[in-house]
C-alpha cells in the first residue's frame, strides 16, 4: 500500500527526488539520519585526534607531534567531541527521528526550521575545520580561557564563531522540540503518558534554550575582545578573567546535562523492554530528569574552585554539586529496580545499557570527589578529571548512544544486525575503556597534569598501559560500527516490533512510512504496560514480538 | 504534511525564541552586575557622560514604536491593510530614528574619547573604561537587533502589500511584533543602567 | 469558500483572547511615557545605593506593561506564562549566585 510504503521510498515533497529528497527534505526522519551521517564523520575525526594524543603519551621521550601541535590536538578533540558529537548527537539523531513518533505526531511542528538547524550545524562544523587552517589551529583547549584565547595568534576567532553558529543550531532545535511536545501530541497522550525518552528530550531542550545563549554571548565576547580590545575580560583594562570562566561554565556545565539526559532517556526505554516489566517509578524518573536540568544549572563554579573565587562561592557551589547527584542516583536505583523480578532478555541494547549503569556510576562517584572542595585542590587539572569526564561522557553518554543505536537500528533501517559481533565489539570496547580510562584516576592522584604533551618518567607505565587500552577500545568501536553497517547486507525484513516494546514507535512498520502513522495511534494510559505481552506469553509461545 | 497551521503553536515557538534573546543579553547583564558592584563610583562618574537627552528621546521613540506595532497587529486582525502599512511605516521610521540617534551619540563619544582604549580611558580609572566597554557592547548588540527588527518589519510591509499577510494568516506579523517588543523591553532596562546613574 | 470561512472563524475565535482596544493601547503608552518621565526625575534625587534598585523597579514595571498589554503574554497559554517566569528566575539565579563570588573576594 502506498501509505505504508517506507519513508525511504517516499520523498517528503513529490517534487524532490534523488539527492534533493534528502538535502531539501523537511521529514524529521531524514533530517535525523543526515545529522547522524555528519556526526559519525566528525566523531571518527575526533576519535583519531584522541588516539594521536594517547599515542604521543605512550612514550616520554619520543615525539610524534610537537608541543604546539599537541595543544591543537586536545583543543580540537574537545571542540569536536563536545560541540559536534555529544551535545548534538542524541537530540538531533534520536530526538529528531523518534520524539515525534513517540508522541504520535506526523513530524515536528516547524519542519523547515528543523532543516535550517541541520544546515547551521553543517556550517558550524565547516567553520571549525576552516579555523584549523586560518591562522593555525587553536591551542587554548576547548574552554578558550582568557587571557590566552585573546592573545594567542591562532585561529581562535573563527573557532569561537563556529561554536556560536553551532549554538544557534542547538537553540533552534530546542525551541522546535519544546513546542512540538506541547502542541503535537496525539489524542490521549497527556504529560504522564509521554515516554521517558521524550521527557528527557523535553528537559534537554529547555537547557538548550536557556543555557546555550550564554555561551553564545561568551564566544561573541572573545570575538569582540580579539577584534576591538574593549577590555571587558582584560585585567589591564579593568576586566576580570574570572568573569569569563563564570560565563563560560554557566553554559558548559548545563551542557553536560544536555549530553547525558537524552542518554538516560534511552536507558529508561531499554530497561523496561528487556526486563518485560514496567519501569520502576515513572513519575520519579520524570521528576529526577527535570530536577537534574534545574539544579544542574546552579553548579557551574565547581569548575573554578581553585581559580580564585571566594570561599563562600566554593561552599555554595560545592553544596549544589552534591545535591545534583541525588536525582541521578534516583534514576540509577529506578533502572536497577526495573530489572528486579523481570524476565530478562539479554540482547545487545540491554548489554550496553548495563555497562552504562556501571561506567556512569563510576563517573558520577568520581565527580563527587571533585565536587568536594578540599579534594578538588589536589586533583584539579590532573588526569583524575580527564578520567572522570570520560567515564560520564563516554561511558555514560557514549554507551547510551550505542545502546540507542542497537535498540532503534531495526526501526530506522528495517534490518536486524548480528548479535554476536555486537557483543564481541562491546566487550572489546569495555575492556579497552577500562584499561584506558581507569588508570587516569591513579595518575591524577599521583599528580600527573592534564593537557601536557609530556610527563615525568614515573608516570610512564600507566600511560603506556592506557595507550594499549586505547587501541583495543578503538578496535571495539570499529567492530561495533562495522557490524551495524553490515546489517545492510540483510534484506529489509525487520519486524515492526523486534524487542516487544510498548511505546508508539514499535506500533508502526520498520522503517516507518513518511507520515509515521497510517491510522490514528492508540495511546496507552501508561507507556510501559507489558500486560499485553504477558497475555501473549500465556496464550502460547515465547515470542512477544510482532 | 497537514495544511492546518497551528497559530498558537507558532506564537509559542516565537516566545521560546525570545527566551534565548533574554538569556543572550542576560549574559551581558551578568557582566554589568559584576562590574557595577566592583566599580560603583566609577560607573556613576562615567554615567554622567552619556547623553541623557538623546537617551530619553530614544526610550520614548521605542515605546511609541512598540505602540505602533501593537496597533498594526490589531489593525491586521481587523483586516485594515492600509492602517497596517501606515503603522508599520511609523514603526520603521522610529526604529531608524533610534539608530540615527545612536550614531550621533557614538560619534560624539568617539570624538571625546569616551571609549575603551582611548587615551582618556587608558589614563583614567579602569572602572570608567569598563563602563564604556559595557556601554558599547550592550548598546551595540541592541542596535544590531533594532536594525534586524527594522528590516523584518519592512518585510512585513512588503508581504502585507502582496496580500501574503492577511487577517487569517498573520503569524509572521505577530511574531515580528513580539520581537520588536522584546527589543523595546531590553532598552527599557539598558536606559537606567547607562543613562540614569547620575 | 466554505473552508476559508471556517478558518477565519477559528482565527477570530483565537483572537478573542487577544483583543485590546486602540484606546487601551494608548492608555498603556501614556503610562509607559509617564513612568519614563518619573524614572528620569527620580534619578536626579540623591538616593544613594537605592537609586539603581528603584530605577530597575520602574523599568520592571514598564516591562511588565509591555509584556501584558502590547505582547499579550497571557494569550498564548500557561506554557508561556509559566516558562517566562522560569527564564527570569534562572537569569536572576545566575546573577545572584555570581555575587557569592564577587561580593566576598
Amino acid at each position: 500500500m502506498a501509505a505504508e510504503q517506507s519513508f525511504y521510498h517516499t520523498p517528503s515533497s513529490p517534487r524532490h527526488t534523488g539527492f534533493t529528497a534528502w538535502l531539501l527534505t523537511t521529514d524529521h526522519k531524514r533530517i535525523g539520519l543526515m545529522y547522524g551521517a555528519v556526526i559519525l564523520c566528525y566523531f571518527l575525526v575526533g576519535m583519531t585526534l584522541g588516539l594521536l594524543m594517547r599515542t604521543e603519551l605512550m612514550s616520554v621521550n619520543h615525539k610524534i607531534v610537537s608541543a604546539q601541535t599537541y595543544n591543537a590536538l586536545f583543543t580540537l578533540h574537545g571542540v569536536i567531541m563536545i560541540f559536534i558529537f555529544i551535545i548534538p548527537g542524541m537530540p538531533t539523531i534520536f530526538g529528531n527521528f523518534f520524539m515525534p513518533i513517540q508522541i504520535g505526531a506526523e513530524d515536528v511542528i516547524f519542519p523547515r526550521l528543523n532543516l535550517m538547524t541541520f544546515y547551521l550545524f553543517v556550517i558550524g562544523g565547516i567553520l571549525a575545520i576552516v579555523s584549523l587552517f586560518a591562522m593555525g589551529p587553536p591551542d587554548t583547549g576547548w574552554t578558550f580561557y582568557v587571557p590566552f584565547s585573546i592573545s594567542t595568534h591562532t585561529g581562535v576567532t573563527l573557532t569561537v564563531f563556529a561554536v556560536f553558529v553551532l549554538g544557534v543550531s542547538s537553540m533552534l532545535t530546542g525551541i522546535n522540540f519544546i513546542t512540538t511536545i506541547h502542541r503535537c501530541r496525539a489524542k490521549g497522550m497527556g504529560w504522564m503518558q509521554i515516554p521517558l525518552f521524550t521527557w528527557t528530550i523535553y528537559s534537554t531542550a529547555w537547557v538548550q534554550v536557556l543555557a546555550t545563549p550564554v555561551i553564545g554571548i561568551t564566544m561573541l565576547l572573545i570575538l569582540v575582545e580579539r577584534v576591538f580590545g574593549v577590555g571587558l575580560l582584560d585585567p589591564s583594562k579593568g576586566g576580570d578573567p574570572l568573569m569569563y570562566q563564570h560565563l563560560f561554565w554557566m553554559y558548559s556545565h548545563p551542557a553536560v546535562y544536555i549530553m547525558i539526559l537524552p542518554g538516560m532517556g534511552i536507558i529508561s526505554e531499554i530497561f523496561p523492554v528487556f526486563s518485560r516489566k514496567p519501569i520502576f517509578g515513572y513519575r520519579s524518573i520524570v521528576a529526577a530528569g527535570m530536577g537534574i536540568a534545574t539544579i544542574g544549572s546552579l553548579v557551574w563554579a565547581h569548575h573554578m574552585f581553585v581559580s580564585g573565587i571566594s570561599d563562600e562561592a566554593v561552599l555554595v557551589f560545592s553544596f549544589f554539586t552534591f545535591i545534583v547527584a541525588v536525582p541521578s542516583a534516583v534514576k540509577v536505583f529506578n533502572w536497577v529496580s526495573t530489572m528486579y523480578g523481570g524476565s530478562i532478555d539479554f540482547k545487545p541494547p540491554l548489554f550496553f545499557a548495563l555497562w552504562f549503569i556501571f561506567l556512569f556510576t563510576i563517573g558520577g562517584l568520581t565527580g563527587l570527589v571533585q565536587g568536594a572542595a578540599g579534594q578538588n585542590v589536589h586533583i584539579h587539572d590532573t588526569h583524575w578529571v580527564v578520567g572522570h569526564f570520560h567515564f560520564v561522557m563516554f561511558g555514560g553518554s557514549g554507551f547510551a548512544l550505542i545502546a540507542g543505536l542497537h535498540y532503534w537500528w531495526p526501526k530506522m533501517f528495517g534490518r536486524m544486525y548480528d548479535y554476536k559481533k555486537a557483543f564481541i565489539g562491546g566487550y572489546m570496547l569495555v575492556v579497552g575503556f577500562m584499561m584506558h580510562y581507569f588508570p587516569m584516576f591513579i595518575l591524577g592522584l599521583e599528580g600527573m597534569p592534564r593537557r601536557y604533551y609530556t610527563y615525568l618518567p614515573r608516570y610512564w607505565a600507566w600511560n603506556f598501559f592506557e595507550g594499549i587500552g586505547g587501541y583495543i577500545m578503538v578496535a571495539g568501536i570499529i567492530l561495533i560500527f562495522v557490524n551495524l553497517f553490515l546489517s545492510f547486507r540483510n534484506p529489509p525484513t525487520a519486524p515492526a516490533d523486534p524487542w516487544g516494546g510498548t511505546t508508539l514507535e514499535w506500533s508502526i512498520p520498520s522503517p516507518p512510512p513518511l507520515k509515521n502513522f497510517t491510522r490514528e495511534p492508540i495511546v496507552a494510559s501508561y507507556p510501559y504496560d507489558f500486560s499485553e505481552q504477558a497475555r501473549k506469553l500465556k496464550e502460547g509461545g515465547t515470542d512477544v514480538t510482532t | 504534511m497537514s495544511d492546518h497551521i497551528d497559530n498558537k503553536g507558532t506564537r509559542m515557538g516565537m516566545w521560546f525564541f525570545l527566551y534565548t534573546e533574554i538569556m543572550l543579553f542576560g549574559g551581558l547583564f551578568v557582566l554589568y552586575a559584576a562590574y557595577f558592584h566592583r566599580y560603583t563610583k566609577d560607573f556613576i562618574i562615567a554615567g554622567n557622560e552619556t547623553m541623557l537627552v538623546l537617551g530619553t528621546l530614544n526610550t520614548a521613540i521605542l515605546l511609541v514604536s512598540s505602540f505602533a506595532v501593537a496597533a498594526a497587529v490589531k489593525a491586521m486582525g481587523r483586516n485594515s491593510s492600509k492602517a497596517v502599512i501606515v503603522l508599520l511605516s511609523i514603526t520603521i521610521f522610529l526604529g531608524l530614528a533610534f539608530l540615527f540617534n545612536k550614531y550621533i551619540e557614538w560619534s560624539r563619544d568617539f570624538t571625546h574619547g569616551y571609549y575603551p582604549g582611548s587615551a582618556k580611558m587608558l589614563d583614567g580609572p579602569k572602572g570608567q573604561s569598563i563602563f564604556f566597554a559595557l556601554y558599547f557592547t550592550l548598546t551595540g548588540l541592541h542596535a544590531l537587533h533594532v536594525f534586524i527588527g527594522t528590516t523584518v518589519l519592512g518585510t512585513c510591509i512588503v508581504l502585507t502589500v502582496k496580500k501574503r499577510i492577511t487577517a487569517t494568516r498573520m503569524n509572521f506579523l505577530e511574531n515580528t511584533g513580539l520581537f520588536w517588543h522584546l527589543v523595546d523591553i531590553i532598552w527599557i532596562f539598558l536606559f537606567p543602567l547607562f543613562y540614569l546613574l547620575l | 469558500m466554505k473552508k476559508a470561512d471556517t478558518r477565519s472563524n477559528e482565527v477570530i475565535e483565537e483572537n478573542q483572547e487577544y483583543t485590546i482596544s486602540y484606546r487601551q493601547l494608548s492608555v498603556v503608552l501614556g503610562a509607559l511615557l509617564t513612568l519614563t518621565a518619573l524614572t528620569v526625575a527620580v534619578s536626579r534625587i540623591n538616593l544613594g545605593y537605592m537609586k539603581i534598585w528603584i530605577s530597575l523597579l520602574i523599568a520592571a514595571a514598564k516591562g511588565t506593561l509591555v509584556l501584558l498589554f502590547f505582547m499579550q503574554i497571557r494569550s498564548v497559554g500557561k506554557a508561556v506564562s509559566v516558562t517566562f517566569i522560569v527564564t527570569l528566575v534562572i537569569l536572576a539565579l545566575f546573577i545572584g549566585l555570581i555575587f557569592f563570588d564577587i561580593d566576598f573576594r
